[in-house]
């Protein structure tokens, strides 16, 4: 008895701005909760689905998955399509954050490459939780400024000509399956942490400071400020064409880590049919097109959506190259106990730093 | 005369209540409330939403000590709170009194504003105008090579001293404030008596003015220390790869993580140590001031 009534204590503030939300929206919104500047938010694309379906588009933004998850957490009944990268579908399902989806409604589903949709990372009892988007790459990308010709070896980052301007992610699960990668182990499978900690340990003294969003890393790098950091592939993309900055991609021979992001619908949501509309928009292969060619993205799960675009594009040549295929290593769900292994790890070396 | 006495405050206090209630109402919604809450959280295993299950636990206390990490932590951002503290006294005090003794009319209201007008401004466009001064090839380091006849390379962005700069520029206001306001009350006759009856610039200083002004010292200090012993926005954003500090790990512990338990016992162990070091400080503060 003591639980139901002491959630609803806990979410008590939330709830009550949220009805204040209620009280005023439309019956028709659909509120969407993405990374910023990632696909969802683009005023062109908002525009169009808006014209198209009649709903009207309120987007919201996280920082990192844990945030995003506490946001679904303490907002029930407040997000009607929140997207989740498939390594976390499972805390989301199994916290009963997200409800599962009837892919019948979604015109474009079956379009999606099969080894995607069938990820057991988003089907769970014969259950669709997550209808993938697209997938990237966390890989290294450079300020082209400081280099005369792209690295290939992620012993780059090790290089004392790049002391102190170096930049990776304030992220515990990012930073020790970088180690791995760095130190030849299989990110999902990791055996030798103290090879992975001796390796993020002689990092330290090279980095510059730690990012969290897209922002940042653009900014350091229009600032000249930084050489080479770690980056997700759909952001260098942007970052490159939407933002005309001197970076681009690397993928390192030793490999990097694959994700695959997948939209949701959070449990309780006030608007299924608009979540529904909005996610087939958004795999939707015009939407991509467009999106990879005015700001640019990762590569989209749709396989007539990467067929789309031009062959030389870097979406569908590199990304789609059996040569990439053999060196990315998909990240796998990370269990709460390695996850707090990672998270000690990581801010034992931030203090040793000092 | 001693009755006289009791019914008259008993008569003070009933008028009082209707001017008292709106306050205190207040404080219990919005601070009792969520701090008991909180105090509540810091005992469990986990959060009970969503159906997780949860128990009793003293383990997220027991984490402190059991690894050295968090004391470690502790201890640099009490010295971060001491060092921020002195530079206030150091910036605020002369500032202040200037304010209260030198000036007058116009120029003290112009001052004055100058001052305040630092606390109109959001925290976070204060921190980021800071990052646009202190970085290479930033507003500092291109003056500077503008004027002076020989290069120098200055980069303080992301460093323990853009984390000191950041914080005593948002919270030397309150030093000038109460120390104004102290020194302000300090009658100028006390000051010419010390000096007509012999005594140094420098004597007056330390005999007359210094004792005198201690509470206003002594408050703004407070006032300081706390919060900074806790701040996380200046040393995330100024600090770079040295910017992690007891508060940017609670704030980790609540944004980042989800661990909400162990971010409050965390915070109440902080408080804990605060009222501590002040509760030491009290007796040999009071006899000072």
């Amino acid at each position: 008895m003591r639980m139901p009534r002491l959630t609803a204590f806990l979410t008590a503030t939330a709830v009550f701005v949220s009805a204040f939300t209620f009280a005023a929206q439309a019956a028709e919104e659909v509120h969407v909760l993405n990374w910023k500047g990632y696909g969802a938010d683009e005023p062109w694309a908002v525009a169009n689905f808006e014209k198209a379906t009649g709903f009207k588009v309120v987007n919201d933004f996280f920082n990192s998955e844990q945030e995003m998850l506490t946001k679904i957490r303490t907002n029930p009944g407040l997000y009607d399509v929140v997207m989740i990268n498939a390594a976390f579908n499972d805390q989301a399902m199994a916290g009963k954050l997200i409800q599962p989806i009837d892919v019948s409604k979604l015109s474009n589903y079956a379009d999606i490459a099969k080894d995607k949709a069938g990820s057991p990372m988003l089907n769970h009892d014969g259950k669709v939780y997550g209808v993938p988007w697209v997938w990237g790459l966390t890989a290294l990308a450079i300020n082209e400024k400081s280099f005369d010709k792209p690295p290939t070896s992620i012993a780059e980052m090790w290089d004392p000509a790049h002391k102190g301007r170096v930049i990776i992610r304030d992220d515990a699960v990012e930073a020790v399956q970088f180690g791995a990668i760095a130190s030849g182990q299989n990110i999902n499978d990791i055996k030798d942490m103290d090879a992975v900690k001796a390796k993020l340990t002689s990092l330290m003294p090279q980095i510059k400071t730690f990012w969290s969003s897209e922002n940042d890393w653009n900014q350091m790098v229009a600032s000249n400020q930084i050489d080479i950091g770690t980056y997700w592939s759909g952001s260098a993309d942007r970052a490159k064409t939407h933002f005309k900055l001197p970076v681009s991609l690397v993928i390192p021979q030793e490999g990097a880590v694959a994700w695959l992001d997948a939209f949701s619908i959070p449990a309780g949501s006030k608007n299924v049919a608009g979540a529904e509309a909005f996610i087939n928009y958004m795999i939707d292969p015009k939407f991509y097109v467009e999106w990879v060619t005015k700001v640019g993205a990762p590569v989209s799960a749709n396989t007539k959506a990467v067929d789309a675009l031009p062959e030389d594009a870097f979406n569908r040549k590199v990304m789609g190259s059996p040569d990439v295929a053999k060196r990315i290593q998909f990240q796998a769900p990370v269990t709460d106990e390695q996850r707090e292994k990672y998270l000690a790890l990581w801010q034992e070396l931030k203090v040793n730093v000092k | 005369m001693a009755d006289q006495l009791a019914i008259g405050s008993r008569r003070g206090l009933k008028p009082a209540l209707p001017l008292l209630l709106p306050a205190y109402l207040w404080l219990t919604v919005a601070i009792f409330l969520p701090l008991s809450a909180m105090v509540f959280f810091s005992f469990m295993t986990d959060l009970p939403l969503a159906g997780k299950e949860w128990t009793f636990t003293l383990g997220n206390y027991a984490a402190f000590f059991s690894q050295s990490l968090y004391s470690t932590l502790l201890l640099s951002s009490l010295r971060l709170g001491l060092e921020v503290t002195l530079w206030c006294v150091v910036i605020g005090y002369p500032a202040a009194y200037v304010l209260a003794k030198v000036l007058k009319g116009r120029s003290r209201e112009a001052i004055f504003l100058l001052v305040i007008l630092p606390f109109w401004s959001n925290g976070l466009v204060r921190i980021f105008s800071w990052a646009m001064v202190l970085r290479e090839g930033g507003i500092l380091d291109t003056a500077l090579n503008a004027v002076l006849p020989f290069k120098i390379n200055i980069d303080l962005m992301y460093s323990y001293p853009a984390v000191i700069i950041g914080l005593v520029h948002s919270y030397v206001p309150y030093m000038v404030l109460t120390c104004y306001l102290t020194l302000q009350a300090i009658d100028d006759s006390l000051i010419e008596a010390g000096r007509s009856l012999g005594a140094s610039r420098r004597q007056v200083l330390w005999r007359v003015i210094i004792p005198l002004s201690m509470p206003g010292l002594i408050a703004g200090a407070a006032l300081i220390f706390v919060p900074v012993v806790g701040s996380f926005m200046e040393p995330r954003i100024l600090g770079g790869r040295t910017g992690t500090f007891y508060g940017t790990v609670i704030e980790d512990q609540f944004v980042a993580v989800f661990n909400w338990p162990l971010g409050a016992a965390l915070s109440f162990i902080l408080l804990a140590v605060v009222l501590i070091i002040l509760a030491l400080a009290a007796p040999v503060l009071r006899r000072a001031g």
